[in-house]
């Protein structure tokens, strides 16, 4: 009989025998299957959310230069933009205005931003999908905002973001220009920061030292710092709740060994009897490692599968707040269904690996049993 | 360190195999000490039984280990972006001392746990079980090397910081550069390039003589072991250039990446799965006097020249094709 073959009929084996014990094998793959879910739904959620800041941020200016007094961000003057219009490489150095305004009937913060090419007429807003879902206002609207001077200023919503930009647009307020100076009381020649591009990437680093030197009071910010703090945060949160769940990982391996070590009489009778009638210790081993893996296969295959449909189909509702963190005004969006080959192995190592070594001593043990002293029992 | 999620896998996967394989060398130390067939002792028996667990051990083990050995690639590659100048897994092994020495001694125990596994095959095979201490004492020879392999990965992973600066993998490949990898990266394209394909048709025409006549199974093994190393020489100094057609570009990593089809992958597990069968078809060279061995040994010699030749044909077979069909051409030096 070929290897083959061989292996063919000690899988069918095992499958029947899986069958004969079908609840006390349901109730093991059931929780496997729920160990695996829990770790696939963070790594896949993790993963996800980082890919969707990366493509976020892929349009955003390359550095942001902030002034810092007393080591906290202020107004930048606009004087600051010819200083770095001179450095060499550099191309659309823009002022940029923005600011917070907390809405205390709503409990949210909003991010209010001067409007781009083309601008919005004076007093008139465009807001994001969080904003109008908050205050329950739609296009032609008027919506009063309280100003720095206490005084209330009316605006009209001439649009409402679309859903699918919700993720960058969802607590947004977008005014004119002068309108958001005389709302937050900015000076004239006053920014909150300025954008630049760089022609060559690979000049970043060395144009963000020269601003270093020629402004002493700002900071630049690389896109590629942000894309990284937010790569290790992300990275460290998910890290952290695998952490936490290594207890729940260690309980399962517990629990299988426990499984795996307990045999009842039955299964005890039937090695007996395979050895008895000729069967091979090595093929006894071979049959209990083969009924490990249809049993992790199983669970393995369902764990990852429910944590597919519970990130990317239900938008991740069990840890969404731990991950995400949380605000008053959360973007409502779908996430991009995606895998890497390597999130799931990583999730093998982190549960197949340790259940097949909770069952391997156990498995060696029941197999090497003497066929006559279980048969006299 | 860095809470990534398959750095947690990784460091965890280390420590178990780790656990496995000392758990295993403590009963092969016990089974080298004591073993005597002669013997209807109840240690022996109790030795017998225990030459089953060491079996099934270390092959979980040794499939853990190749698996392991993709995913510290794959997280390497996958954090290169934590870090200024690295722009694939070069750079990011680059990071401290402990990365490359960690992937090498990865590399080198998946060979010797292959070699093992085949070992352990044959012996299996007789009913005299001739190789039992020779195998478990290449368990004890695999066992300080495993160890140190986990106490660089975990060195590896646990001075990782983020935001260091680092080579990224064009400085680190090349040639300009001193250092092991950028030795190899320099060594000139065109003698590479004879060297890696008469290596292969040595592979092949030793192979296939042996599976025609059964002699000439040292040669088949000697070569088939040597082409490991060549063929890794010459991954960095004209394979990789070729797919990324970029004259400077060596960075044996960069071919996993999507850009490339995942091509680096099908080379990886076609040169283990070569080195692998020819330095085990070496190893069982000096035990086909073996009485009981006799009939077992050519037998298993020849599957693994089987295995050897596809593995290697598929591997030249990659490389040709690219180069016949690629507008790159890399001559001159």
């Amino acid at each position: 009989m070929s290897l083959h073959e061989r292996h063919r009929n000690i899988i069918d084996f095992a499958l029947s025998s899986l069958g004969r014990r079908w609840k006390k094998n349901l109730a093991l793959t059931v929780v496997y299957a729920f160990v695996v879910f829990t770790l696939a739904s963070v790594v896949f959620f993790t993963e996800a959310v980082k890919s969707e800041a990366r493509a976020v941020l892929r349009g955003a200016p390359e550095i942001v230069v902030q002034r810092l007094m007393a080591g906290r961000h202020d107004l930048i003057p606009e004087s600051h933009i010819d200083v770095l219009r001179k450095i060499t490489g550099t191309r659309q150095v823009q002022g940029r205005l923005w600011g917070y305004y907390f809405e205390p009937s709503t409990g949210a913060n909003y991010t209010v931003v001067a409007s781009g090419e083309p601008p919005l007429e004076p007093g008139t807003i465009a807001i994001g999908q969080g904003v109008a879902r908050t205050l329950n206002a739609g296009e032609g609207d008027l919506i009063p905002l309280k100003g720095s001077k206490g005084d209330y200023a009316s605006f009209e919503v001439v649009r409402v973001f679309s859903h699918e930009s919700e993720l960058v647009s969802s607590d947004l307020i977008e005014m004119h220009a002068d309108d958001l100076r005389a709302f937050f009381g900015v000076p004239e020649d006053y920014f909150t920061d300025i954008t630049l591009k760089v022609r060559n990437e690979k000049e970043l680093v060395v144009v963000a030292d020269k601003i270093r030197r020629l402004l002493p009071d700002t900071r630049p910010i690389l896109r590629d710092e942000i894309l990284r703090t937010y790569d290790s945060l992300f990275d460290w949160r998910s890290g952290l709740l695998l952490v936490i769940f290594a207890g729940a990982v260690a309980a399962f391996v517990i629990f299988a060994w426990d499984k795996a070590t307990s045999l009842s009489m039955e299964e005890r009778r039937e090695m007996g009897v395979l050895k008895a009638v000729g069967w091979e210790t090595s093929e006894v081993i071979a049959m209990k490692s083969w009924e490990g893996i249809i049993i992790s296969l199983a669970a393995f295959f369902g764990g990852t599968v429910l944590a597919y449909v519970h990130v990317f189909f239900s938008s991740a509702f069990i840890f969404e707040p731990v991950l995400k963190g949380w605000a008053v005004l959360y973007p409502r969006f779908q996430l991009v269904p995606q895998i890497d080959p390597y999130q799931v192995l990583a999730l093998f190592f982190l549960t197949v690996v340790p259940y097949t070594v909770a069952t391997v001593i156990p498995t060696w043990s029941a197999a090497t049993v003497d066929p006559d002293s279980i048969m006299r029992l | 360190m860095i809470l990534h999620p398959a750095v947690i896998a990784l460091l965890t996967g280390s420590l178990i195999v780790s656990l496995m394989i000392a758990y295993a060398a403590f009963w092969a130390y016990k089974i080298i000490d004591a073993w005597d067939l002669q013997s209807g002792s109840e240690q022996q028996l109790a030795l017998e039984k225990k030459t089953y667990l060491v079996s099934t051990l270390m092959t979980y083990a040794f499939g853990f280990q190749v698996l392991s050995f993709f995913l510290l690639v794959f997280v390497a590659d996958d954090l290169h972006r934590l870090f200024v100048g690295a722009m694939c897994a070069a750079g990011t092994l680059n990071v401290n001392e402990y990365g490359y020495p960690a992937v090498v001694l990865k590399v080198l125990n998946c060979l010797l746990g292959g070699v093992w596994l085949v070992l352990n095959h044959t012996d299996n095979q007789a009913s005299d079980y001739p190789l039992i201490r020779r195998k478990y004492s290449l368990l004890l020879v695999i066992v300080p090397f495993l160890l140190f392999e986990t106490g660089q990965l975990w060195s590896y992973f646990l001075n990782l910081k983020a935001h260091v600066i680092t080579s990224c993998c064009g400085s680190l490949f090349s040639t300009e550069e001193e250092g092991f990898a950028a030795g190899l990266a320099a060594l000139p394209a065109v003698p590479m390039q004879v060297l890696f394909f008469g290596s292969m048709a040595l592979v092949m025409g030793s192979g296939i003589f042996f599976l025609g006549g059964g002699s000439g199974g040292k040669i088949f093994g000697v070569a088939g072991t040597l082409a490991f190393p060549v063929s890794v020489a010459a991954l960095i100094s004209f394979i990789s250039v070729c797919f990324y057609e970029l004259p400077t570009h060596h960075c044996p990593f960069c071919i996993l990446q999507r850009e490339y089809h995942y091509v680096g992958y099908l080379i990886y597990v076609t040169l283990l799965g070569g080195g692998i069968s020819g330095a085990g078809a070496w190893a069982l060279m000096s035990f086909r006097s073996v009485p009981s061995l006799k009939a077992v040994v050519p037998r298993i010699q020849k599957r693994l020249a089987w295995a050897g030749l596809v593995f290697y044909a598929v591997l030249s077979g990659v490389v040709i094709l690219k180069m016949i069909f690629s507008d790159f051409v890399l001559i001159g030096y």
